[in-house]
């Protein structure tokens, strides 16, 4: 049998304006096996658009991370970071991961959740103060996670201004010359080293604290430039995506007045309405992360070969009707579960249990505000591989 | 005599993450929508602990054999 040649498509298919899903994504769930795309930059790659494929791919070991890093790693940014444990595989990421993790267990987020609540109170309090209209990114969305993770992490969280250019760079897209990109992580990390050093000499109650006395138990465990990238990794991974996710869930409520109206009449429902936000909002400008086989894997009807990156695409799983009937529709009540938002697999988002209780918590504190409106037309992050606007005026 | 211990996941508890299977898929697989035990019993391990302890739902049981929960701890 022969085999057509294959098409590669141009990608990322999503527009960052909006939160639209690229109709490209329903193409290529409909059609068989998967399909090649050919980022700005790195090798081309398999895209698995389905729900089954796309979480296959990032639950089995078989696909690498850690394989990526001597690889041309498909990507839409020119400079590539330091990919902290998001570049490991286990058992060495499973070393690390866990020193952090114990810090954001159910359990332990849980105990959070009336500071949590208290800080976003404290900002809805703040604009009713200032009075309509206001940006929410600036006053709510932003404010409420950096100073969750700055009192969990141990970082004083009026150093907001410094951190937040740094973590800007990082995270973005744009064309940024070598220098400035490595001005940026040297910026962070110096600041980072320089914070671990203060909380060596007087220890606190916080991670970073906890971070140095596993390092002082064993010093094999954990060396003092992973400690540094940790910490850096859990300040900017534990702000930037809560903080888009925020003004992301209020864009979509209040386009839907019906589902705000839902939660405002039974407020029991905001945990469901989270999960069911994570699902239905496809936060991610482009598919990032490419896991690379170690061995020939069969994915659906394809032969993925050894050396060849498979990317996921978690806002087309998480939209795909065969898992998740009627999927374009935003319900609270919606029986099925085991969505991608969040990931899957060794590389699950280690915060989410955090992310639940902001996100749950802010909208709860949202819904304080009578008639919560836009106020006008929200401008999108264009340079970023989240997707959210960068400012979005609302009145109530 | 070597002590065994007992793994166990409360499917009710678990979001299926994946972490657990995606981490030692020896002793945690993926079962339709939530992780499950490979085997009923592993040998002491302190990886094993530590997945049990930082299960995003804590949903990772591991007792020993006199029956006491060692994870989540």
């Amino acid at each position: 049998m022969t085999v057509a040649p294959e098409r590669v498509h141009d990608y990322p298919f999503n527009r960052p304006e909006g939160l639209d899903l690229a109709p490209a994504y329903r193409a290529a769930r409909t059609a068989p096996g998967m399909i090649r795309v050919q980022l700005p930059f790195g090798d081309p790659a398999w895209l698995a658009t389905r729900y089954e494929d796309a979480r296959f791919v990032l639950g089995d070991r078989r696909f690498s991370r850690a394989a990526a890093t001597d690889r041309d790693e498909p990507r839409v940014q020119y400079h590539r970071g330091n990919g902290g444990i998001l570049a490991m595989d286990p058992p060495d990421h499973t070393r690390l991961r866990v020193l952090v993790a114990s810090a954001f267990t159910v359990r332990r987020v849980e105990r959070l959740r009336p500071r949590v609540r208290e800080i976003a109170e404290g900002l809805v309090a703040d604009m009713v103060a200032h009075g309509s209209p206001v940006d929410l990114v600036e006053s709510f969305a932003l404010p409420l996670p950096v100073q969750v993770i700055c009192e969990l992490l141990g970082v004083p969280a009026e150093d907001r201004h410094l951190f937040r250019e740094w973590s800007d760079g990082l995270l973005s897209t744009a064309a940024l010359t070598a220098e400035e990109f490595t001005r940026n992580d040297q910026e962070l990390s110096a600041y980072m080293a320089g914070l671990v050093a203060q909380r060596r000499a007087e220890p606190a109650d916080d991670l970073m604290s906890a971070l140095i006395a596993a390092r002082a138990e064993n010093v094999d465990r954990l060396t003092e430039r992973e400690l540094v990238e940790l910490c850096v990794g859990v300040l900017v991974a534990g702000h930037e995506t809560t903080a888009t996710q925020i003004p992301n869930f209020a864009h979509v409520l209040l386009a839907q007045p019906e589902r705000f109206a839902e939660l405002r009449a039974t407020p029991d429902l905001i945990p469901a309405a989270v999960e069911e936000l994570m699902r239905f909002v496809p936060l991610g400008a482009t598919s990032a992360f490419a896991r690379y086989a170690l061995e020939d894997v069969q994915v659906g009807a394809v032969l993925v070969r050894a050396g060849e990156p498979v990317l996921a695409a978690i806002g087309s799983a998480n939209h795909d009707e065969t898992r998740f009937p009627d999927a374009e529709r935003l319900r609270f009540d919606r029986p099925e579960t085991g969505h991608l938002g969040f990931g899957h697999g060794a590389h699950h988002c280690l915060g989410a249990a955090l992310a639940r209780v902001e996100l749950q918590e802010a909208l709860r504190a949202l819904l304080a505000l009578p008639d919560l409106r836009t106020a006008g037309d929200p401008v999108w992050k264009t340079e970023m591989l989240v997707r959210g606007p960068r400012s979005m005026p609302v009145a109530w | 005599m070597i002590m065994t211990w007992t793994v166990s996941v409360d499917r009710g508890a678990c979001l299926g993450s994946g972490i657990c299977a995606g981490s030692r898929p020896d002793v945690f697989k993926f079962d339709g929508h939530h992780g499950t035990p490979v085997t009923a019993t592993v040998d002491p391990d302190e990886d094993v602990l530590d997945l049990a302890d930082t299960c995003p739902s804590a949903a990772i049981f591991i007792h020993d054999e006199t029956g006491a929960e060692l994870a989540p701890r």
